[in-house]
């Protein structure tokens, strides 16, 4: 099982389950991030704790802890 | 219309109210703005209106009342800004509601549109930055969008003041027509549960509000409110076993166990379909963005932080620098202001209470309204660049380090402005813990009001070439006893699990002069207002209690001592020493007198402990206190007239330090306390918050004396 913090820089994946729990969930969905939406890694901060990432067009900040319960697949 | 009709009721015949609704960041404001002339605060960032505000205007023959809401993603009540919105959407009274949308991400912002064509109300779709969506090339039409959701969309853009006109004519035609119902298209397997709901309402005859649609698909969404008003119902009984069936059905169709998600993929294939029959995106090269350009050295895994530390650093020297230019020549009118009125005046003490009262304190208070300008203009730009939440992106890792959340930036810069504001923007912040925690935390980022009391010092202590880098050390050590009080408070009073960190990045945006200067001119206003008012007040009072009770018997054995003086040296000497005891027996005298015991120990004098008491009102009251005391006082030296020059002579440098520490650390102002602890929610925390900060100040600024006077 690969997650959104595995990801590099620059890759491009598809969410294939969010396994966060209701109201982050739905946060996350509210922003574009649902089962079949496609995500690009654009930066990782310092030591990975925070990554960037760009749904649809929107940028999204995430802390390492909210892109784990992203499950995704190469694309 | 009816003449008789009119008079009786001449408000509601032609009033339309209208709640202005769009996802955080599409411009609501700024729109608002462009509409009624209006100067709602405006910037580059979520959560910039984080309560609903009212806006007045009159178009035809037509009163308008706009509710500007906060931007909100979803009717998820996530955070407190958003359940305003939602609240106020459900619960209040309003004509229609105008979708505010961000034409060059319309997919996203589509999201909310869904959620809002399930009430029963009027809309109609304002697709903003349509400048901003022609520069990217993306075209979209508006008409074919009108017919494919069954709702009037019109093209506006609030920067240009583009289709301004159009919108409002289109809210009086939707207004005055009747309601069409949306065109909201789910798949086969969701629209078959929906006709068999509808059905069997209609076989019913269930009385409704919303129509049978709308009900079906929120009785299908789990919506609560559909479900309480339905339960009570003797239908019910019925209803609840084909609710059952639907649901599951429609989970099996979307492979899911969760209703609400399966609807989202419902939305959002829908809006697909929208977007991909309205956008028409132009080929462009596939290049980088302005923003994917900016954003690779803004926020560089190593290169970002040290790059944010440059421009604060960079903020402060300008903010110095610049600042103490017009410095010279504001304290020379203030000077010139004095002598030429105190020289009309006969009566002395009158003449005292406007020269060394009114006049010494205020114009102690504007002498850095310089300063102010440009931290203000620092602070508005960083807020209107869209560079504030990568800032916040950045920093969320340190800050989780210390308890704190990287959305907390956003109140805690605003805090270098005024607290105030940022008190109010900590609604940002969904989880209740988290908020407290960065409301405490506040009052350690330094506002513009202690500004002043750190120029002066800085400028007493240390050279010009020096004060701007002293200035940046004092903000980046309260910040960082800021973080460190976080911490604390994360490991003893606020215990418990962290808040996600799920935001959004605006696109880059160069704001505009306009924008930049109706930001900082009304914030200037509202410092120099203060000064007029407030502060001359003030200023009038702390005169008033330094120079009562008149104690006619140390006056006459002075005058008796100046008379016999030998030669003018002594005479002047005795003159100064006249004042102080003057001074020293007011009733100012004696509360600073009453508390210097418990000050003794920071190195303070009296005059520092009644500076730093009369400052519980505002922070300016600080500088305009010890202006009218040295005024007063004894320092009568011709050539060392400014109050810079009085403090250096007056205090040490130890005690200095210790008195910056605790303005940077104690209570914040009466009106910034008053607006804590309604953000905060309760009474006791004001006292936690007292206590916290008073212990903290005190035990903080005994260790930099001491520590001070063991170094220098």
């Amino acid at each position: 099982m690969k997650t959104l913090i595995d990801c590099h820089k620059a890759c491009m994946v598809k969410v294939v389950k969010l396994n966060a729990k209701d109201e982050l969930k739905q946060r996350l969905i509210s922003f574009g991030i649902m089962k079949e939406s496609l995500i690009e890694v654009l930066e990782h901060a310092p030591a990975k704790s925070t990554i960037e990432i760009k749904v649809g067009k929107m940028r999204v900040a995430l802390r390492a802890q909210e892109a784990q319960l992203i499950e995704v697949e190469k694309v | 219309m009816n003449e008789i009709d009119a008079k009786a009721c001449p408000v509601i015949a032609k009033h339309i109210k209208v709640a202005l609704v769009g996802q955080p960041n599409v411009g609501k404001s700024m729109l608002i703005n462009s509409v009624s002339n209006a100067h709602l605060h405006v910037g580059n960032f979520s959560g910039v209106t984080v309560d609903k505000t009212e806006v007045l205007f009159d178009y035809k023959e037509y009163h308008f009342t706009v509710v500007d809401l906060p931007g909100t993603y979803a009717f998820t009540d996530y955070t407190i800004e958003e359940r305003v919105t939602h609240e106020y959407l459900c619960n209040e009274e309003y004509d229609l509601i105008i979708n505010v949308m961000d034409s060059t991400n319309l997919e996203k912002n589509l999201q909310l549109t869904s959620e809002l064509l399930s009430m029963n109300k009027k809309i109609i779709i304002a697709l903003n930055m349509t400048d901003e969506a022609d520069k990217e090339g993306i075209n979209v039409n508006a008409e074919y969008m009108s017919e494919l959701l069954g709702i009037r969309c019109v093209k506006v853009s609030a920067a240009t003041k583009m289709g301004i006109e159009e919108l409002i004519d289109g809210v009086v035609k939707t207004y005055e027509q009747e309601k069409v119902d949306s065109k909201l298209i789910f798949s086969e397997a969701v629209e078959e549960e929906i006709a068999a709901i509808v059905e069997y309402l209609s076989k019913h005859k269930h009385q409704a509000n919303n129509s049978y649609r709308n009900i079906a698909i929120n009785l299908l969404k789990n919506n609560k409110k559909t479900y309480s008003r339905l339960h009570d119902d003797p239908i019910w009984t019925e209803l609840q076993p084909i609710l059952i069936d639907a649901s599951k059905h429609i989970e099996l169709h979307h492979n899911s166990d969760d209703i609400k998600e399966a609807f989202a993929e419902e939305y959002s294939s829908f809006n697909r379909g929208v977007v991909a029959e309205v956008v028409e995106q132009k080929a462009l090269e596939v290049k980088a963005t302005l923003t994917d350009k900016i954003d690779r050295l803004l926020i560089h895994s190593f290169w970002g932080i040290p790059i944010f530390l440059f421009f604060m650093w960079g903020l402060f020297q300008l903010t110095f620098e610049i600042g103490a230019i017009p410095m010279d020549y504001i304290d020379m009118f203030f000077a010139w202001l004095g002598e030429t009125i105190g020289a009309t005046i006969s009566n002395d003490d009158i003449r005292s209470l406007v020269v060394d009262g009114i006049i010494a304190g205020v114009g102690a208070v504007v002498l850095f309204v310089p300063n102010i300008i440009i931290l203000f203009v620092g602070i508005a730009l960083l807020e209107s660049t869209g560079y504030m939440s990568r800032v916040a992106f950045l920093l969320d890792g340190f800050f989780h380090k210390f308890g704190l959340h990287g959305q907390s930036f956003i109140p805690l810069v605003t805090g270098f402005g005024c607290s105030i504001p940022a008190y109010m923007s900590a609604r940002i912040l969904k989880n209740d813990r988290d908020r407290l925690l960065t409301l405490f935390i506040i009052g350690f980022m330094s506002c513009g009001a202690r500004l002043p009391v750190y120029v002066l010092f800085a400028g007493a202590f240390f050279s010009a070439e020096m004060a701007g880098n002293v200035l940046f050390a004092i903000y980046i050590s309260g910040a960082i006893l800021g973080l460190i009080a976080a911490k604390v408070l994360k490991l003893t009073a606020f215990k418990g699990a962290d808040e996600p960190f799920v935001m959004e990045m605006p696109k880059y945006r160069l704001p505009s002069l306009k924008l930049i200067y109706h930001t900082v001119l009304t914030k200037t206003m509202m410092y120099l207002k203060k000064a007029g008012t407030f502060i001359a007040a003030a200023s009038m009072l702390i005169w008033f209690l330094s120079n009562y009770p008149h104690n006619l018997e140390v006056v006459k054995s002075y005058e008796i001592k100046i008379e016999n003086a030998q030669s003018e040296d002594e005479k002047l000497k005795q003159e100064n020493s006249l004042a102080e005891a003057l001074l020293e027996q007011s009733y100012l005298g004696q509360i600073g007198k009453f508390s210097e015991p418990i000050f003794e120990p920071l190195g303070f004098d009296w005059k520092m402990s009644v500076a730093l008491q009369t400052g519980l009102a505002a922070k300016e009251v600080v500088v305009s206190t010890l202006g009218v005391l040295y005024a007063l006082g004894a320092d009568v030296d011709e050539e060392n007239k400014s109050l810079a020059n009085a403090i250096s002579k007056h205090i040490s440098f130890a005690s200095a330090v210790a008195f910056i520490v605790v303005v940077m650390i104690y209570l914040p102002c009466l009106a910034a306390s008053i607006v804590f602890t309604r953000e905060a929610g309760h009474i006791k925390y004001f006292f936690y918050l007292f206590f916290f900060t008073s212990v903290t100040a005190y035990v903080m600024a005994f260790l930099a004396y001491n520590i001070t006077k063991i170094i220098v």
